[in-house]
């Protein structure tokens, strides 16, 4: 592998380790908040013993989250130094607004939430959970404002002087509709993972007989806040539809296998094999119009197929070459009288035209064969992305229906009646995390071959380094991941399986803090 | 609030020098203690002490860490480019050590086990003294000039390697930075310890801090004397554009000292901070552990500032191209990125300091065994 795959893999190794923790961080912030409320509302003691105990697994899951987030931060500049130079201006500005406005907030007041329950009062307590919630979704909105930044590039130009984009717009960063819709999608995915975990393990305890007020109460709450963030993730996640249709054409029509345009409303293919070499898709289930109606709100607006997709890309590949030869001649200063003018009319296709720079090393005078190798290159591998998306979607209505069975047998009181709901609420404890990974494989598989949609292509935005290097560094991280992530993995099932009784948080509920009562100062 | 280009970029160096020191004296205790904590804690329950001494605050001190990376990306991009990538191993080897710090705090105590205990304090340890070390020779090579220069799409090209950064100077700057850490690790044991744990701190931190002095005073003869500093010579347009690789540079013995030379009153920084040191020293011995924490404070903030100022306006200086020498004029962000950071620092600083503040006063008061073993489940 060369070095551009195996930064790569480094990356989307790293980001999908780190997406272990992140959801449940997310949901469970929520759920401790809620549960605190009630405590504070009703002063019933379970409802703190609630609060601790999932507080101890989400402390466990804590932990290794801001360990892998670390790495987050660093690899930009170890691994995607030209990436770094090239959209630092823009892209270096919500990562350090999300550290000055939520992970500091976050990181201070969970120290507080752990360490601070006998000296604050009830009321102060909570609200150091609710803005420890609250700090973490905030942190999510400004990393997705970055992540749907390199979506969709809004609110930035590039300086031919500095040979790196620049800002123009602040507020059009901020409000990009695709970070808006990513982030309510996202969180509302946390809060579906926080939810699930909860109610998986309360099913589990219910299941054993064990732990029965506790967990019947933690299921009661799991599942009512678990249905309307799954209706949440749904009604956004089409949202997110309707955005792809406006803004990325090539990852909708590789999720769809829509290899030509049809005529309006497009059909959704709920079930096909899609072939790659033929450019099509065998054995295709469709479901008429459906799919019209969720990337274009309309019957009779076209969603745009491969191959069109393909043609457009050829042109503004081939504009793109004449950009890159006036790029050349404007920053060497020999550029004529017009070129200016010329330049600001193609410049839109530059990145485009850097695409060649894979396979040609003139790219203003790059051959019609090298041309094609950009154009295949293009568009990604459709059937990852299609299967990928049919299981994001397929794990997120199973804990639809999962939710709304909870809620039922719920409300009715009588959840451990019910053995096979508890079965079937176990067994979905793997699907949330199935959908998370599932939906950013798509987002960023789906960008390919972009690191910065249609302006900075993923081969040029590496490092200075060697494809050795490189490799050392993702053994390295291999074997420590997984190592940590079999050690978290134990000691939450160890504690999970202990339960609230046998972590001695039902019986003994005063050795559970920092005591009031500090030692003497010393004389 | 309408400042030009030339005076954000000026705050932003000032900025990131704030951010620096602002880690320095909050995480770096973290980092001081956990070096600390096999040396000062001799059995489990000591360590327990030191541990949940740092336990409320750690996250929360570890992220001006992160923010220094973010504020960097953010206003000097080209730095955090140049930076990250060239030290690449180095930052690895930091970031793994890091990554064992949040495991070590949260897991350690989880398991009554001593070989998994013993385990994490070392985790804990190297976690905290790597680390330490390595930010004090990214800093060494700083000084000394990188090896690394731009095409004329300003992609970069870095040579050598780890073992390049290891060199004498390089190595005694992260001697320094650690063991200005465990100084100030142990001015923190001092405040929130009792008994023999106050008194092994006190023992320790004194010599600590004392070398510390004698550390910072070689290597500032070792840099006015031995190494060359560089200096522009053509004029840089603080107005303009990041003209990052159109200015002229030389190098030279004794440039370093250029700023010094101008205004002689630098010269109270490194004083200062050799005074701040001894005075730690005194303070330890004499049991004022309050003023021993704010001079160790005082005397890391003015290294970090000795630093700045000698190199100023540089910040990371080409070997390969002397030309193509990162300054603060000339690799900072777009005049409308700093500004609009510039405005988020100011409404979010005060905001963070205020709540930190809040939690230490929450969090107060010494620690004992005795209340280590009374809380033995929720505490780390």
């Amino acid at each position: 592998m060369d070095i551009v795959e195996l930064s790569r893999l480094q990356f989307a190794f790293t980001a999908m380790v780190h997406f272990l923790f992140v959801p449940l961080t997310l949901g469970l912030s929520i759920l401790l908040a809620i549960m605190e409320t009630v405590y504070v509302m009703t002063g019933k003691t379970i409802y703190r013993q609630m609060t601790k105990f999932w507080g101890k697994l989400f402390g466990i899951n804590f932990a290794l989250g801001v360990t892998t987030g670390i790495a987050m931060e660093f690899q930009f500049g170890t691994n995607w130094s030209y990436y770094s130079h090239y959209v630092g201006d823009i892209f270096g500005a919500p990562l350090a607004i999300e550290a000055l406005m939520a992970f500091f907030l976050e990181s201070t007041l969970v120290g507080l939430f752990f360490f601070g329950w006998d000296r604050l009062s009830k009321e102060k307590h909570l609200a150091v959970t609710w803005f420890m919630a609250l700090a973490t979704n905030m942190s999510a909105l400004w990393i997705l404002v970055a992540n749907g930044w390199m979506q969709h590039p809004v609110g930035s130009e590039l300086n031919l002087a500095t040979m790196r984009m620049e800002l123009t717009s602040f507020a059009e960063v901020l409000l990009n509709p695709v970070a808006q819709v990513k982030f309510v999608h996202t969180v509302s995915a946390g809060y579906v993972t926080g939810a699930v975990f909860v109610l998986a393990i309360s099913s589990w305890y219910l299941l054993k007989g064990r732990e029965i007020a506790f967990a019947r109460r933690s299921f009661a709450i799991a599942s009512a806040f678990g249905l309307a963030s799954v209706l949440s993730v749904i009604v956004l996640g089409d949202e997110s539809g309707y955005e792809l249709g406006d803004v990325q054409k090539v990852k909708l029509a590789a999720i769809e296998a829509e290899w030509q345009t049809h005529p309006a409303p497009a059909a959704f293919t709920l079930f096909g094999l899609p072939n790659e070499s033929e450019q099509r898709t065998d054995l295709a289930i469709k479901i008429p119009g459906v799919m019209g109606l969720i990337a274009t709100r309309s019957l009779d607006t076209e969603v745009m197929g491969i191959r069109e997709l393909k043609q457009e890309h050829r042109e503004r590949i081939v504009n793109g070459q004449e950009a890159y030869a006036l790029m050349q001649r404007l920053r060497s200063g020999e550029a004529g009288e017009g070129d200016q003018t010329r330049f600001e009319e193609v410049r839109s296709d530059l990145g485009y035209g850097l695409l060649l720079s894979a396979y040609s090393d003139d790219v203003a005078n790059a051959t019609a064969a090298e041309i094609n190798q950009a154009v295949e290159a293009s568009i990604p591998k459709v059937w990852p992305l299609f299967w990928s998306f049919r299981a994001m979607v397929a794990a997120g209505f199973s804990m639809l229906l999962l939710f709304a069975l909870a809620l039922w047998h719920s409300v009715r009181r009588q959840p451990e009646k019910s053995p096979w709901l508890l079965r079937f609420a176990l067994f979905s404890l793997p699907l949330p995390w199935i959908a998370c990974e599932a939906g950013w494989f798509v987002a960023e598989y789906g960008r390919q071959p972009w690191a910065i949609g249609e302006i900075l292509p993923v081969h040029l935005a590496i490092s200075s380094l060697t494809a050795e290097q490189v490799l050392t560094t993702l053994i390295a991280i291999g074997v420590l991941y997984t190592t940590f992530v079999i050690i978290e993995m134990w000691l939450m099932q160890h504690f999970a399986r202990k339960g609230p009784s046998g972590s001695g948080y039902l019986e003994d509920d005063t050795e559970s803090g920092y005591p009031i009562s500090t030692p003497s100062r010393e004389v | 609030m309408m400042m030009d280009y030339e005076t954000l970029r000026f705050v932003w160096w000032v900025l990131i020098g704030v951010l620096l020191i602002g880690f320095a004296v909050t995480d770096g205790f973290d980092m001081g203690v956990g070096t600390l904590l096999k040396v000062v804690g001799r059995n489990d329950l000591e360590r327990r002490v030191m541990i949940n001494s740092m336990a409320p605050h750690w996250d929360g001190n570890q992220v001006w860490l992160v923010t220094a990376g973010g504020a960097l990306f953010a206003a000097w991009p080209p730095v955090y480019a140049t930076a990250f990538n060239g030290f690449y191993f180095a930052l690895m080897l930091t970031l793994f050590a890091l990554f064992l710090r949040p495991l070590a705090f949260d897991y350690r105590s989880k398991l009554d086990n001593p070989t998994w205990r013993s385990r994490w304090d070392w985790g804990l340890t190297i976690g905290s003294a790597v680390p330490a070390l390595i930010f004090g020779v990214a800093f060494g090579n700083l000084l000394q000039g990188v090896p690394f220069q731009f095409d004329d799409y300003l992609r970069l090209e870095y040579q050598g390697g780890l073992l390049g950064l290891l060199n004498p100077f390089a190595l005694l700057a992260g001697l320094l930075s650690l063991l200005m850490f465990v100084t100030h690790g142990a001015a923190w044991l001092q405040l929130k310890t009792e008994g023999e744990l106050r008194r092994r701190s006190a023992a320790i931190g004194s010599l600590t801090a004392l070398v510390c002095a004698a550390l910072f005073v070689l290597g500032g003869v070792w840099l006015l004397w031995g190494i060359d500093g560089y200096q522009v010579t053509s004029v840089i347009d603080t107005q303009g554009y990041n003209d990052t690789t159109g200015k002229i540079v030389a190098v030279s013995a004794g440039s370093w000292m250029t700023n010094y030379s101008r205004f002689p009153l630098l010269w109270l920084l490194p004083i200062l901070g050799v005074l701040g040191f001894v005075l730690c020293a005194l303070t330890m011995k004499l049991g004022r552990h309050a003023l021993a924490f704010t001079s160790s404070a005082v005397a890391m903030a003015m290294v970090v500032v000795t630093t700045g100022v000698t190199m100023f306006p540089f910040v990371m200086p080409s070997t390969l191209n002397p030309n193509h020498s990162l300054t603060m004029w000339d690799a900072t962000a777009s005049e409308l990125t700093l500004k609009i950071m510039f405005v988020v620092v100011c409404i979010f600083v005060p905001l963070i300091l205020l709540y930190t503040a809040w939690s230490y006063w929450v969090m107060r008061g010494r620690l004992n065994e005795q209340f280590i073993r009374d809380n033995d489940k929720a505490l780390y």
